[in-house]
């Protein structure tokens, strides 16, 4: 955002690009089937790009329900023998993987923002310490599944077939992989056909590990190869992170089966900033809720409910931060805001807040100057914003910001359930008691006060309502894989 | 003399918000025993009907989702002890649906009740089972607690008439739902007498409700209904209404139990307990308040 006489001169910083030398990127990747690079049966490809640049990054083989079927077929093959090894030595090869991936992370987080888009700010400090995290909270649950509360003995439930989007794609692996693995299921996953790359890379950990052929396929595609794969008769387990349309899709397509399945939907979080607030913590807060990973976050808090005495205090101050954040190179470490992950999406995110100027809200974007190549969306947000707008209401995915009012307490409550949602909120208040007494009554299934868009392994994650079912991390995190 | 009198039928009636209506439709259908003789007219709910069950069990779960879990079970132990002052009665009735013996209703009746005590004794433990704090990496305070998912559809067990409803009910509002219940379509009177009890156990009106009627006429609009958030299929019998009501529920993706072998008999485990719980997970800072650096 150097375009901001005031900022640019403030906040002028030299480059600070990160060196992609770390990550060797092939010109084309294999489907990862039985332990395999192998090509799709019917020889289509696709090209994924860097969305910062659109340069063409490799060519992926694109999955059909044929390839679909073999890696079903490996995955129930590996899965006799995986079930039946010893907690223990399951433990040790997620132990492995953990440390693998933190060796390897500088070359993943590069790969992630080249492929994503996302700073690498965020990859680097966010994303692989977390993906790690993971591998070894999980890896530690698999000798001790007795103890998880899930009765004596628990069993895995056969074969997981798991789709993950685009918008963390190697966390939502992780979140996927280590408990399956852990509770002694194999894995089919279907990455998001924009960021396939770091699930391929992250094939040839599984093996350096040295894991067993066939517990883990990766089955870059389409929408089309996720649905044959959530539809696949000899999946036991669907795990699926994505839009609400297609979670309930999902729904529709198991009923009747045995199949479990958990859905991890999207969200229109309400960050709710009393007037005894820290202004500055919550205007920090704000924009971690809705610029991290440029708003494409299911958990964001993209709806601010600003208590009215306050309001022209926190929007000035709001304004006032945004016109500081930079936008531009993701692999630049000063980079704030990196590039949407798709022209798709861009144009998702373009139709969605021209709908809300056309219903009469207000729009402000952080002066600043876009990239000319690749797709760039400019940090934004709507004033003057009813309950009954579009902007209010539906889920955008992209660096946009409601900003409504409210007067009691009692109308922050209302405001923040009025949604078909309920993933995520956030609290701003010193007074301890109205934190509690709000976070109880919110229809939410995570709820920040004070902060937000924290994660952890340990901590149990996912939505009420149409947010979907199920939770991801904690022990809560085991059930989803376990037969109880 | 006394061969003359005539004995006094009972009209049965719904139990819906507290009260006892009849079917706003006006239709009734015939009950008959295990050997075809007829027992009683029980009513033959609307789909209406069913809509007017889930405005009163939305009125009532917040009340009672909001009630302290120690008071929550001492309503549901005051249900076992409203049954067990009228056990007679539904051991006849149990026995005459389900086509048992006196001493063999007698036991079912009495797992029945011993069940309502098992889950008065959940209401204010469930949440130490399956909540906590989690031990996340930083300066966070962070809990995670179960909260009821709100307004439960149950279709009861068509067999298991008592011991099936009761196990089908009770873990619902234990933790602080409210329900909608189907009974079973055979045989409702025991569950239509139930509604007597509730009324007299200090539960709040609307907490439970009981239709009975035709299953497949009653369900789909409860399975498609948008403020319902999670549906029991455990007396749905036929597969093909099964998947039906299942993708209905999917249009606001409810929560579903999917209909399965159940031996009513056998320890309940929580299953159905965490079946209509969602977990929610609340996070503070813990002394430092973020690049700030402000701190307590």
């Amino acid at each position: 955002m150097t375009s901001t006489p005031s900022a640019s001169k403030a906040f002028e910083y030299a480059p600070a690009p990160e060196s992609r030398s770390v990550v060797d990127i092939a010109p084309s990747y294999g489907l990862f089937i039985d332990g395999e690079f192998v090509e799709a049966a019917d020889g289509k490809v696709f090209k994924t790009v860097s969305p910062s640049t659109e340069e063409v990054l490799s060519e992926v083989a694109q999955a059909s329900s044929e390839d679909v079927d073999r890696a079903v077929k490996a995955a129930r093959k590996a899965f006799e023998k995986w079930s039946a090894l010893p907690g223990a030595e399951r433990a040790k090869y997620l132990f492995r993987i953990a440390r693998i991936i933190q060796e390897r992370s500088r070359e993943l987080a590069v790969l992630e923002t080249l492929d994503n888009g996302k700073p690498i700010k965020e990859t680097r400090d966010a994303d692989l310490p977390l993906v790690a995290a993971h591998f070894f909270y999980y890896a530690g649950w698999a000798d001790k599944l007795d103890h998880a509360g899930y009765g004596a003995d628990p069993k895995p439930l056969g074969v997981a077939g798991q789709v993950i989007p685009w918008n963390f794609p190697l966390l939502m692996l992780a979140w996927k992989i280590a408990p399956a693995l852990a509770t002694g299921n194999t894995v089919v996953l279907k990455p998001a056909e924009t960021t396939p790359l770091s699930a391929l890379f992250f094939a040839d950990i599984c093996r350096q590990a040295g894991l067993p052929k066939g517990v883990v396929n990766i089955l870059p595609g389409y929408g089309d190869a996720g649905a044959a794969l959530t539809a696949h008769p000899d999946v036991n387990k669907v795990a699926f992170t994505g839009s609400t349309a297609v979670g309930k899709a999902i729904a529709r397509q198991v009923a009747g089966t045995d199949k479990k399945v958990t859905l991890e939907l999207g969200g229109k979080g309400a960050n709710i900033v009393f007037d005894d607030a820290p202004i500055d913590q919550a205007v920090e807060g704000i924009v971690t809720g809705i610029f991290f990973n440029q708003g494409q976050v299911c958990c964001a808090g993209s709806r601010l409910l600003v208590q009215e005495s306050v309001q022209d205090e926190v929007l000035d101050a709001l304004k006032r931060r945004l016109t500081t954040l930079r936008l531009g190179d993701p692999l630049d470490k000063n980079t704030d805001i990196g590039a949407i992950n798709s022209a798709e999406q861009l144009a998702r995110i373009k139709a969605l807040t021209e709908t809300g100027e056309a219903e009469g809200a207000e729009r402000w974007s952080a002066p600043c100057e876009l990239p000319s190549a690749g797709y760039w969306f400019a940090p934004t947000l709507f004033t003057n914003v009813t309950q009954a707008h579009t902007v209010a209401r539906d889920e955008i995915f992209g660096p946009v910001l409601s900003v409504l009012t409210f007067r009691t307490p009692e109308e922050a409550v209302a405001k923040a359930n009025n949604t078909q949602y309920g993933l995520s909120a956030g609290i701003w208040t010193e007074k301890g008691s109205r934190i509690l007494a709000v976070a109880d009554r919110l229809r939410a299934g995570v709820i920040w006060a004070n902060t937000f868009n924290k994660f952890d392994p340990t901590s149990p994650f996912g939505g009420y309502k149409e947010s979907g079912y199920g939770r991801e991390g904690g022990r809560h995190g085991l059930e989803a894989y376990l037969d109880v | 003399m006394s061969e003359q009198r005539l004995s006094v039928f009972k009209t049965y009636k719904l139990y819906v918000g507290g009260k006892f209506p009849r079917s706003e439709s006006g239709r009734v259908y015939e009950v008959s025993d295990s050997k075809n003789k007829w027992l009683a007219n029980a009513p033959l709910s609307s789909r209406k009907d069913a809509r007017d069950a889930v405005v009163a069990a939305r009125k009532a779960q917040g009340g009672w989702a909001g009630k302290t879990a120690y008071l929550r079970g001492q309503i549901l132990y005051r249900v076992a002890e409203m049954l067990e002052g009228r056990k007679d009665q539904f051991v006849r009735e149990v026995a005459e649906a389900e086509g048992l013996s006196k001493s063999k209703a007698a036991a079912v009746v009495d797992a029945a009740i011993d069940r309502w005590v098992w889950y008065a004794g959940w209401t204010d433990k469930i949440a130490q089972i399956v909540g906590g704090g989690n031990p996340v990496a930083g300066p966070f305070f962070n809990l995670s607690s179960p909260e009821p998912t709100g307004v439960v559809t149950v279709v009861a067990p068509q067999k298991s008439s008592f011991l099936g409803l009761v196990s089908v009910i009770a873990p619902v509002i234990a933790t602080g739902n409210t329900a909608v219940v189907i009974a079973s379509e055979d045989s409702p009177l025991p569950a239509l007498s139930l509604g007597e009890v509730l009324a007299t156990s200090d539960l709040p009106g609307g907490v439970v409700n009981i239709l009975s009627g035709r299953t497949a006429e009653i369900t789909p609009s409860l399975a498609a209904h948008q403020d319902v958030n999670a549906i029991d299929l455990a007396g749905v019998e036929d597969d093909v209404l099964a998947k039906e009501l299942e993708v209905a529920a999917a249009d606001n993706l409810k929560r579903v139990v999917r209909p399965q072998a159940v031996d009513w008999s056998a320890d309940p485990g929580t299953h159905r307990l965490t079946a209509f719980l969602e977990t929610k997970t609340v996070w503070h800072p813990t002394g430092s308040l973020g690049a700030s650096g402000s701190s307590y």
